[in-house]
C-alpha cells in the first residue's frame, strides 16, 4: 500500500472510532491500538504513541463542550491529576521494559475488563450526606446545576482510596496508550460517590491532562511518527465531533451492543496474536 | 466549602483554552499534512517494524527548529506537539485563577502537576 492510501484509510478508521467512542461514551482511544497494530499491522510502539495523541485530541474537543455546561469540578481533575500523571510516567518507564507480546496480552485483559464496567449501571446519586473532613480540607466538596434549575450539592468520601486507583489508572493509560476513562469513572462514581454526570465529565476533562503526562515521553523515545498522528489525529477529532451531534438526538442501545461486541473480539484477538508472539 | 459558580466561571475559560488548542494544532496538522501527501504519497507505507522517529522528531526544540525550515513532516509534529501542550496550557491557566483567588493549596496542587506534566516532556525519556 502507498502512503496516499494508507492515510486515507488510517484516517477512515479513527473517524469510525472517534464516531463510535463518542456513541457509546466508551471513548475512540480504545479501539485505536488494535486498529491500528491488527487492522493495519503497525508496531505496537508507534500504535501506542499514536492513540496517546488521538486521545488528548478527543479529551481535549469533547471537554471543551463539558466545563461550559458546568458539570466537571476543576478541582478534583486537578487534585487528582497529581495521581494519573505521576501514574502515567510511571506507565511510560513499563512500557519501555516490558515484551511488546506482554503489552498486547495485557491490551486485551484491559479492553475485556472495561467493556463489562461499561455495562454495570451506576450508584444511584446518593442523598443528603454530611461532608467528609478531609475532602473539605481539600476543597473538592462541590455542586452542579439541578434539573428543577437549583445547586445540587455532593460531598466526597474515602479520597485516599479514590488516590491509589488513579495511581492506576494513570499507569494503565502511560502503558497501553488510552485514556483508561472507565478506571478513572470507576473511582469517582463508586468510591468517591461523586453524581454520575460529574463523574464522566471531570474524567474526560482529566485524560487528556493524563495523556499529555505520557505523551512526553513517548515523543522524547521516537514513539510519535508524524505521519501516523496527523490522519489519525484529524479522523478522531472529525469522528467525535459527528457523534457528539447525533448523540444529542438519543443513545442507541443496539450500537452500543454492536460497538462491545466488536471490542470484545478485539480484546480477544490482542490476546491471541500477544500470546503467539505476532504483535 | 463550596465551590458553585466561581467554580464554573474558571470552567468555562478552561473550556476556551482547550478549544483553542484543539483547532490551532488540527489547523497546523492539515498545513503539514497536505503537502507531505503531495511529495511522499506514492511511496510504499511500511510502519510494520519499529525504527523509532530520527531525532529530530523527539524533542521540542528539533521539532521547532524542522518544522520552521517548512518541512512538511516537522509540521505535522508541531501540530501534535500544539495538541500534547494543550493541556499544560489548560493546567498554567488553573494556576492563574488560583493565584488570582490567593488558594495557597491549589496553587501547590496545580505546581505539581504542571512539574510532572514538564518531567514527562523535558526530563524523561
Amino acid at each position: 500500500m502507498n502512503v496516499l492510501g494508507f492515510t486515507a484509510l488510517l484516517f477512515s478508521g479513527a473517524a469510525a472510532a472517534g464516531l463510535v467512542g463518542a456513541l457509546t461514551g466508551l471513548g475512540g482511544g480504545v479501539v485505536l491500538v488494535p486498529l491500528l497494530t491488527l487492522g493495519l499491522g503497525v508496531d505496537i510502539k508507534y500504535a501506542i504513541g499514536t492513540a496517546l495523541v488521538a486521545v488528548i485530541a478527543t479529551s481535549s474537543g469533547a471537554a471543551a463542550a463539558y466545563v461550559r455546561e458546568g458539570f466537571s469540578n476543576v478541582r478534583i481533575g486537578l487534585f487528582f491529576e497529581i495521581a494519573t500523571t505521576l501514574g502515567a510516567l510511571l506507565g511510560a518507564f513499563l512500557a519501555a521494559r516490558t515484551p511488546t507480546s506482554a503489552i498486547a496480552v495485557i491490551f486485551g485483559a484491559v479492553l475485556l475488563v472495561s467493556t463489562a464496567f461499561s455495562w454495570k449501571g451506576h450508584a444511584a446519586a446518593a442523598g443528603i450526606e454530611s461532608p467528609d473532613p478531609l475532602a473539605t480540607r481539600l476543597g473538592l466538596n462541590g455542586s452542579f446545576p439541578s434539573l428543577a434549575g437549583g445547586e445540587q450539592a455532593y460531598f466526597p468520601r474515602r479520597v485516599p482510596l479514590a488516590w491509589l486507583l488513579m495511581v492506576v489508572a494513570g499507569a494503565v493509560s502511560g502503558l497501553l496508550g488510552i485514556g483508561s476513562g472507565a478506571l478513572k469513572v470507576l473511582s469517582m462514581d463508586n468510591v468517591l460517590g461523586l453524581p454520575y454526570k460529574v463523574s464522566t465529565t471531570t474524567s474526560n476533562f482529566m485524560i487528556g491532562v493524563t495523556a499529555a503526562a505520557s505523551a512526553g515521553v513517548y515523543l522524547s523515545r521516537g514513539y510519535i511518527d508524524p505521519a501516523l498522528a496527523a490522519p489519525a489525529v484529524l479522523g478522531v477529532l472529525a469522528g467525535s465531533a459527528l457523534g457528539a451531534r447525533i448523540l444529542t438526538a438519543a443513545r442507541s442501545n443496539v450500537l452500543r451492543l454492536v460497538f462491545t461486541a466488536v471490542v470484545l473480539v478485539m480484546g480477544i484477538q490482542m490476546i491471541v496474536q500477544g500470546l503467539r508472539g505476532a504483535v | 466549602m463550596i465551590a458553585g459558580r466561581k467554580e464554573r466561571r474558571l470552567a468555562r475559560e478552561v473550556g476556551g483554552i482547550l478549544r483553542l488548542g484543539v483547532i490551532l494544532s488540527s489547523a497546523v496538522i492539515v498545513l503539514g499534512l497536505v503537502p507531505f501527501l503531495a511529495r511522499e504519497g506514492a511511496r510504499h507505507a511500511d510502519y510494520h517494524v519499529f525504527r523509532g522517529e530520527p531525532a529530530v522528531f523527539r524533542t521540542v526544540p528539533d521539532v521547532l527548529a524542522y518544522a520552521a525550515r517548512a518541512h512538511p513532516r516537522g509540521i505535522m509534529q508541531l501540530g501534535v506537539l500544539l495538541l500534547i501542550a494543550t493541556p499544560f496550557a489548560r493546567v498554567a491557566l488553573c494556576l492563574v485563577e488560583f493565584a488570582r483567588e490567593r488558594d495557597r493549596l491549589y496553587i501547590g496542587v496545580t505546581l505539581v502537576v504542571l512539574l510532572t506534566l514538564s518531567w514527562g516532556l523535558f526530563g524523561a525519556g
